[in-house]
Order: C-alpha cells, then sequence, then structure tokens
C-alpha cells in the first residue's frame, strides 16, 4: 500500500542501516540495602541530559503517526489511502493489510486488533499509521486518508453490555470474565444490623507526563531494534515478533527513559506500529503521542459499580458480607481478567468474615479499554469495603476505628477465598499506629492565609463555612503476579577487576519507571558481595525476562533475583578461597575484601586477576493458584497493608476541599531505599487523593470528554498535604530480606480515608468517586449528566449558547 | 523560516523552521536540546519551562518566530559546566526526583522562585510551582528540595 522507497533514494541504493550506541552504565558507589542511596540517575535528569523515549533521535529518522477512529463501534466500509501516499514527504502509509503476522495483540487474550479491519470498537482505536519527513507531514497525511465507516450504536455501559438484546462485541460475547467467590453458607446467613450501600469508582487515568514514545530502527537483515519506555521489555518483544511475524531474537528492545507508568504502559502503544513502518521504510521511524493522543493510547483504571451489603452482630462483629461488582472493561481485554479476580479476593477488605459470596463480573463495551493501574481491582474494592465499614459503624453507634480493630483478620485465618492468612498480617498494628500519629493543630480560620483554605488564592471564602472532618481506612493488595502465573526474573551479574578496583555488573531487563529500581539493585549488589563499585546495565532483552514492573514486585522479585546470583557469586569466590588459600573459617566479604572471621585475608583485586566471574540466575517466586468454581485457592503469593487518615477541611457552601494532612502507617517487611520509600507512599498517596477529588475520564456515548490535562485534573502542589508516615517493618520470613511490595497500598486505602473525612465534614453519603462540590453541598448524588455550560443561565428561553447558529 | 536566537549564552541559527513549530520543538528537534519536557504541550504541566528575555514561560506555548532576537535558558543552562547549580543539587539529594519527567520544569521554575524571592516560605513554593505538575512524588520531596536550595542560598 505504499511506495516503499523514500522519496529522493533510488531503489536498490538505501543507505546503511544506520545504528545507536548502546548506553553507558555509569558506576554507582555508596548505600547497601536499608542506607539512604542516591539515585544514579538523578544528576542527568536534573541536568536535562537523561534520555527519555520520546527525546531518541537519529539521523534520517521519519515520523511516524497513527489514524484513529474517530467512532467508538463503527463498521469500516472502505479504506483509501492512495492520496496519502502521493503526498510529498510522506514515506509508507500502513493499514491492517500491511500486518505481516498476527493482526491481533494483547497480554491475557490476544483479542486487539493492531490496526482495526471490518469494525472498530471503541473511540480512538488505531486504523492507519504514517511515516513521514516531519510530524506535521505525517499529521497531514493522516487527514487525506479516507476511511468510510457505517455508525453503529455504542454500548456504553457494562450494564447495557450485560442485557440480552446488547449486540456482541466479540465472537466471544460481551462478558469477559466472571469471578465467584462463595466463603461459609452466606445463602441462608441473617445477621441482627444490615448495612446496604451503592458505591461507583470513576475511570482513572494513569497520566504519566511522559508521552508514549519510541524509535524503531531497522538492522538491515529483515530485524528490528526498538528503543521504548514501558513495563516489561519481553512481553512487547514477544507480541512485536508475533506480528511482525518475525522470531523473537529478530526483535531487540531496550528500554528507553520511561516518564512514569502506573500500569498504562503494561500494554503495546506504539510499538508494533514503529517496528511496522521502520521494516517498511528501512529507515528509522520514530513516534511520540502528544497527550491527547496519550489519552487514548493507553488502558485506564476501570470504572466500577458496587452494590454491597454487610451483615453484623449488634456488638459489631461481622457476620456476612455480600456484594457484586460491575466493572466496565471497554473494548478490549487488556488485564482485565485480572483485574476482575484481585477485586472478587479483595471484596470483605482485610476482616475477618464468616460467609460471603462475592461476585465480581467484567463486561465489554464500547468505551475506552481499561486495565492495569497502581491498585489493580484493590482500589475499587476498597472505597467500598471501607464505605460500607463506615456505614456499619454509623448505623451500630460504634467508633470506626473499634470496628475494624474487632473485625481484623490475623494470620492463620482464612480470607474469604479460602487462602490462609500469612504471618505477618499486622492490621491492627498499622490501625492503631495510624490512629496514634498526633493530630494536625487545628488553626483559627478566622485571619488565616487564604491560601491555607478550600479555594485557595480564588479567595472564595475567610473560613464561614468552613467544616473540618477526619477518616480512616485500611486496605490491603496483592503483591506479584497470581492465580497460577509463571512469575520469575532473571538476573545476569558479574565480578571482574576494571581500572584497578573491583566492579559489579547487574544486568537484568527490569524496567525503572521512577520507582528507583537501578538503586536497589546496585544497593543488593553492594550488600551481597561487599564491593564498592557497581554498575546496573542498560534493561534490555539481551537477558531473560524480569517480569513486569508492576504489581510491586520488581523488588521482591528482580530484587532476589539479583541477590541469588549475587550468592551464587559469593560461593564462587569463597570455593576459590578454600581452595587456593586453605581454611574452613567462616568467610565474608565486605570492603572489596575476602575476610575469614573477621580478618582480612585477600583482597578481591588478587583473588580475582583477570579473572571474570559471571552468574545468571532465574527466580521463580512460590507456586500460586487459580481459584475453583466457587472462588477458593492459594492464589495470592504476598499482601502488604497501609492504613490512612485524612483530616480535611470543606466549605461546605462551594463544595471546596482543603486536604489538611494524610497520616499512613504501612508495614514494608524492610526498608531497602528510606528515601525511595518515601517517595513511593507520597507519590502513591497523591494518586489516592487524585480519585477522591478530582481525576476521571468523562465518557458520553463512547466519547472522552476530556483528554488534555486541561480538562483532566490532577493534583497539583497546591492540592497535595504533607503525609506523616509510620513504618513497620515486620519481615516476611519468605521474600528476600523480608521486604514487601511497596507501591500500590499507598494508592488503595487514601482514596475511602479521604472520602470518610469528607462525609465527616459535611453529613453527605457520598458513594461515587470523585467526589464532586455539588455532592459535598448535597445538591446531587451524582455528577449531572449534562455539564453546565459557560454562560447557560436562561437558555431554556434562548437556545443554548453554543447551539445559538452564530455561534 | 530562518531563525536567530541566543541559546544559553550562544548565538543558534536554524534553517527550515516551519511556522507552526513551538519554540521547544525548535529546542528538542532542531538545537540538540530536549531537556525541556513535552509532557502535555499545551500549557498545562510547565515540564517545557523556559527563560525567554529572563521571563519564565512554557516554550510549548510559544512559537518559534516569537522566540526571534530573544534570549532563552533552557535546563541545560541552568547549571555552571560541570557542577550542578544548587537547584539541581537540591532535587537529587532531597529525593525530589523519580522519574524525572517533570524534573527539568521545576529546576527552572524554582530557579525562577528563588530569584525573586530567596526565602519563600511554605505556601510560596505551592504558589510559584502550582504550574508544574509532577505525577510520581506527591511533591513532598520537591518542597523539601526547594527549602533546602533556599538555605544553600541564603546561606
Ligand atoms: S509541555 Fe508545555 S506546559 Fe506542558
Ligand atoms: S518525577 Fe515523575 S513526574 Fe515528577
Amino acid at each position: 500500500m505504499t511506495s516503499g522507497v523514500p522519496i529522493g533514494v533510488p531503489a536498490g541504493a538505501m543507505p546503511p542501516a544506520p545504528t545507536r550506541e548502546r548506553p553507558r552504565s555509569p558506576v554507582q558507589r555508596p548505600g547497601r540495602v536499608g542506607e539512604e542511596s542516591a539515585r544514579i540517575d538523578g544528576v542527568p535528569k536534573v541536568r536535562g541530559e537523561f534520555e527519555y523515549s520520546s527525546d531518541l533521535w537519529m539521523d534520517g529518522m521519519l515520523h511516524g503517526a497513527t489514524l484513529r477512529s474517530p467512532h467508538p463501534h463503527a463498521n469500516i466500509r472502505r479504506m483509501d489511502t492512495s492520496e496519502a501516499e502521493e503526498m510529498a514527504g510522506v514515506h509508507a502509509v500502513l493499514t491492517h493489510e500491511d500486518v505481516p503476522g498476527r493482526k491481533v495483540y494483547g497480554m491475557e487474550i490476544p483479542d486487539q486488533p493492531v490496526l482495526a479491519w471490518e469494525r472498530v470498537r471503541y473511540q480512538g482505536e488505531p486504523v492507519a499509521v504514517v511515516a513521514a519527513d516531519h510530524p506535521e507531514t505525517a499529521r497531514r497525511a493522516l487527514e487525506k486518508i479516507r476511511v468510510e465507516y457505517e455508525v453503529l450504536d455504542p454500548v456504553t455501559s457494562a450494564e447495557e453490555a450485560m442485557r440480552e438484546d446488547a449486540p456482541k462485541l466479540h465472537l466471544s460475547g460481551n462478558v469477559l470474565r466472571r469471578v465467584k467467590v462463595l466463603h461459609g453458607q452466606p445463602a441462608g446467613a441473617t445477621a441482627e444490623v444490615v448495612v446496604a450501600g451503592e458505591y461507583e469508582v470513576g475511570m482513572q487515568d494513569q497520566a504519566f507526563l511522559g508521552p508514549e514514545s519510541g524509535l524503531a530502527v531497522p538492522d538491515g537483515r529483515g530485524g528490528v531494534d526498538l528503543h521504548i519506555s514501558t513495563q516489561w521489555l519481553h512481553i512487547d518483544r514477544d507480541q512485536v515478533a508475533e506480528s511482525l511475524g518475525l522470531a523473537p531474537d529478530e526483535v531487540r528492545l531496550t528500554l528507553s527513559g520511561v516518564g512514569g507508568a502506573f500500569g498504562g504502559r503494561e500494554d503495546l502503544s506504539m510499538q508494533i506500529h514503529s517496528c511496522m513502518l521502520a521494516l517498511e521504510t528501512g529507515r528509522p521511524v520514530r513516534m511520540v503521542y502528544n497527550r491527547e493522543e496519550s489519552f487514548y493510547g493507553h488502558v485506564h483504571r476501570h470504572p466500577c459499580k458496587m452494590r454491597f451489603e454487610h451483615g453484623a452482630t449488634r456488638d459489631g462483629k461481622l457476620v456476612y458480607v455480600r456484594a457484586g461488582l460491575v466493572f466496565d472493561g471497554g473494548a478490549y481485554a487488556s488485564s482485565s481478567n485480572a483485574v476482575c479476580l484481585n477485586a472478587a479476593t479483595f471484596a470483605c477488605g482485610p476482616y475477618d468474615v464468616p460467609h460471603a459470596q462475592i461476585e465480581s463480573h467484567m463486561l465489554y463495551t464500547n468505551n475506552p479499554p481499561c486495565g492495569a493501574m497502581r491498585g489493580f481491582g484493590a482500589v475499587q474494592a476498597c472505597f467500598a469495603h471501607e464505605s460500607q465499614m463506615d456505614r456499619l459503624a454509623g448505623a451500630l453507634g460504634m467508633d470506626p476505628i473499634d470496628l475494624r480493630l474487632k473485625n481484623a483478620i490475623e494470620p492463620g485465618m482464612r480470607f474469604p477465598f479460602g487462602q490462609e492468612v500469612p504471618h505477618p498480617a499486622p492490621v491492627r498494628e498499622i490501625l492503631k499506629k495510624v490512629k496514634d500519629v498526633p493530630m494536625p493543630e487545628e488553626q483559627e480560620l478566622a485571619g488565616r492565609d487564604p491560601r491555607e483554605l478550600p479555594g485557595g488564592v480564588s479567595n472564595v471564602t475567610r473560613g464561614e463555612g468552613v467544616k473540618r472532618g477526619v477518616g480512616y481506612a485500611v486496605g490491603f493488595k496483592n503483591i506479584g503476579f497470581s492465580a497460577g502465573f509463571d512469575d520469575y526474573s532473571t538476573a545476569r551479574v558479574t565480578l571482574a577487576v576494571e581500572g584497578g578496583e573491583p566492579l559489579v555488573r547487574v544486568h537484568t531487563a527490569a524496567a525503572e519507571v521512577g520507582q528507583g529500581l537501578v538503586t536497589l539493585q546496585a544497593q543488593i549488589a553492594r550488600t551481597e558481595l561487599g564491593v564498592e563499585r557497581v554498575a546496573v546495565e542498560p534493561a534490555d532483552t539481551r537477558v531473560g525476562s524480569a517480569g513486569s514492573t508492576s504489581a510491586s514486585r520488581q523488588s521482591y522479585v528482580t530484587g532476589a533475583a539479583v541477590e541469588g546470583a549475587c550468592a551464587a557469586i559469593r560461593e564462587h569466590l569463597f570455593e576459590r578461597v578454600r581452595e587456593e588459600l586453605g581454611g574452613n573459617g567462616d568467610l565474608s566479604l565486605d570492603g572489596d575484601e575476602v575476610l575469614s572471621e573477621g580478618r582480612v585475608i585477600v583482597s578481591l583485586v588478587d583473588l580475582l586477576g583477570d579473572e571474570e566471574i559471571e552468574e545468571t540466575l532465574e527466580y521463580h517466586h512460590k507456586e500460586t493458584h487459580p481459584l475453583d468454581e466457587n472462588g477458593q485457592g492459594d492464589a495470592h503469593l504476598q499482601f502488604a497493608f497501609a492504613a490512612h487518615r485524612a483530616v480535611v477541611e470543606v466549605d461546605t457552601e462551594l463544595g471546596l476541599v482543603r486536604v489538611v494532612e494524610i497520616a499512613t502507617a504501612q508495614d514494608v517487611g524492610k526498608i531497602m531505599n528510606p528515601q525511595a520509600l518515601e517517595g513511593q507512599i507520597e507519590g502513591g498517596i497523591a494518586q489516592g487523593l487524585g480519585l477522591a477529588l478530582m481525576e476521571e475520564i468523562q465518557v458520553k456515548s463512547g466519547k472522552v470528554q476530556n483528554a488534555s490535562f486541561t480538562d483532566y485534573l490532577l493534583p497539583t502542589i497546591l492540592d497535595m498535604p504533607s503525609v506523616r508516615m509510620e513504618i513497620l517493618e515486620l519481615a516476611d520470613p519468605e521474600a528476600p530480606y523480608g521486604l514487601k511490595g511497596v507501591g500500590e497500598p499507598p494508592t488503595i486505602s487514601s482514596t475511602p480515608a479521604i472520602v470518610a473525612a469528607l462525609r465527616d465534614a459535611t453529613g453527605q453519603p457520598l458513594t461515587r468517586i470523585p467526589v464532586r462540590p455539588e455532592q459535598m453541598v448535597g445538591i446531587s448524588s451524582k455528577p449531572p449528566e449534562e455539564p453546565p455550560h459557560p454562560g447557560s443561565a436562561g437558555y431554556a428561553e434562548i437556545g443554548r449558547l453554543d447551539e445559538r447558529p452564530e455561534h | 523560516m530562518r531563525l536567530r536566537l541566543v541559546v544559553n549564552g550562544e548565538v543558534r541559527e536554524v534553517d527550515d523552521v516551519w511556522e507552526g513549530e513551538s519554540l521547544l520543538y525548535v529546542l528538542r528537534e532542531r538545537l540538540e536540546l530536549p531537556g525541556s519536557k513535552n509532557a502535555c504541550e499545551q500549557g498545562e504541566c510547565g515540564s517545557c519551562s523556559v527563560y525567554v528575555d529572563g521571563s519564565l514561560v512554557c516554550s510549548c506555548l510559544v512559537l518559534a518566530g516569537q522566540a526571534e532576537g530573544r534570549e532563552v535558558v533552557t535546563v541545560e543552562g541552568i547549571s555552571d559546566g560541570d557542577d550542578l547549580h544548587p537547584v539541581q543539587r537540591a532535587f537529587v539529594d532531597a529525593g525530589a526526583v523519580q522519574c524525572g519527567f517533570c524534573t527539568p520544569g521545576f529546576v527552572v521554575a524554582t530557579h525562577d522562585l528563588l530569584r525573586r524571592n530567596p526565602d519563600p516560605d511554605e505556601a510560596d513554593i505551592r504558589e510559584a510551582l502550582a504550574g508544574n505538575l509532577c505525577r510520581c512524588t506527591g511533591y513532598e520531596k520537591i518542597l523539601d528540595a526547594v527549602r533546602l536550595a533556599a538555605r544553600g542560598a541564603t546561606g
């Protein structure tokens, strides 16, 4: 479908395939496990020298662009690319016909077209791609592609998708996944006190700041090198190779600088497209989404509607929980399967529940596809179970913390999904700790700097109508991949003398997305091998898979792989020492030297000479199991717990909020790097705050209304209060260093804690998040279907401003 | 079109600039200065912050042609050769950098704040940096970094 030959280059005279130099891996020095260790990429990042995937640049590279469907649901009748192909500066125009291999992709279920054919199922679905010599030329070429659509009625909600007469969006039907958890005898269970509630969570966006981007470079032999920001190089590689019809080793991926991820980079975006364009043109092709396109280019957090009923004894002991959760999976599967399972297993919260009946449904619709985002199914469930616990406490006239303490789950008990609660599970401890954090001092409202009142510099109150509220919540999350997935990571570690000093090189494919894994890998190597200098090699597919940077799993799984590979090197060294120097004493490594009973016996420089020791280790975590038909099974590897307390001030007349402070207590097993840990907790809470107060992709009739940072609001430095934290280090005996994953728990219970505080201040039920001002002042329990338009007053008489002919 | 401007103290000349290109685009794609970032390209995130004739601006909102004859300072021009500027040092030391995509913008905006107000209180800092989004840190360590830089500067 294309001329195939770049303009100005005669056929057969293709320039030699350009190559990119491998980035250097800088040597890091101080810091062992548990110590402060400055991140090695910090200096290039503050200088603006760190290379993100959107900064990649090569001589002669072309710019890729994507044509997307304007309709959420339509048949494609005809496509004509000829006009676009003839444009000066355009080097390739590709459609589904040009996909050389498998025409669909997907991590769990390959149901998503690389480029749509016959039907489009969501607004923004890729239909064609273009490569041109300037991004603007590429954009203009998109306008010249003629696509004739037959527009169909979209299926715009999960409820609609469930209906008998709903159009089937996929051959398998509209039900993507259903998970049932049955525990005890829920059918006949009755209780003295019963509370029921319906809850709703809006669609949140990961909103990582670095846009989707990458550079594909053809190798001149039919293969391709892709420099990319992603969360999991190998699953990208496998899907790209499959769709290109190439062997996995013909597609090599190198991690480029990643500007945040939060789940939104687990699925493919422009990976296959850029490689197709590069192979077609024989030139490097870079693709960079802009912000609007980014909203269409990745999956989001699932919107969810939930109905919960809790029964308890009069003295506050839970008897049963019945719950139905309905998730809108959007047009394609992404990781919806696993989200549905997570939500079902966490629906009861970290409580001892004798009888439970949970049903979690995941539906296909014509809304934007949803998938992984920090908290992954636990976030929605936690908002409901914690709202219910507060409601129950209210019905019982009990203190909400006391109710939670009374029902907290303990090691040795069983979760409703049948798995034994492992040790440690410090639900009570973290609740008590967070409660004991001193309350922020209540400042006088009158005479305050307006910047410290709800509404801030808008200067809308002097303190009148402002009420304070306090709320608590606790949540938990599985760490690592669950339900029988063979979850592993690979580390290759070498030790040699370089420049007169021992140097450890650590090579994994684990994606650093900002969390600080590069630093942690070096800390582990230093700890295990007693050396000062460590270089962490760039992550790429020349080494085995590290699994995904998600599910808070990399410190655990890649951490264990690096630890294991280092231990193997250490054993090798000790064997050498015993052979060459004799002695059976207790050997150890420290300060670049080998010690016996604490005394130096040989330096690593002397021991190693010219030799390089290399060990590769693949660490597989403990086996997990799928759930049976009653939702029972040892499905999860590890559980991490956190509790939050929010203090808010609400202008109850305008529904404006100032979050005064968030306090948290979290069990992390082991503090690996104090500063990085705090950063994860503070950053995770900010995303929880965003979901509570402002973040929602608004979708109407299948169309996104707010695909920009002007209209999709993110917490700024004015919205985010300071965080006080209590960290517990209760070691998990099975995990490396006893650590627990830390990335997700801060995002899970911070949201319901803030909403509980808002309820405390306003007395409103607030059952839908993000909470809007009109809900807080009690005008409406939901946001209006039709948002008010500026200047809309009186439009009933004169017609709405945006509908008047002269507009 | 041809564009002539001073960037980080050097006179730079670029040819064949399309009139629709932003200053950000020219810096990143034509002048090999990708330090200024492109998180939104619509003036909402501050990741592209630079100085134009001494004023802090979002370079994504400045048309390249508007920068003709002007003096531009980017994040690459903030440090003193190999030595980090105290603001940069403070961001590293305070742990204010995670993915780092917002960092260049925060560095330039903080530089501007401390130039105008060497001893800002918390409300001043929050107000001055309200136009810069960060999705990773929750801002606490960024506040720490600004305070640290201010302490360093006021000694
Ligand atoms: S890129 Fe300029 S403000 Fe976001
Ligand atoms: S550090 Fe990632 S956006 Fe600020």
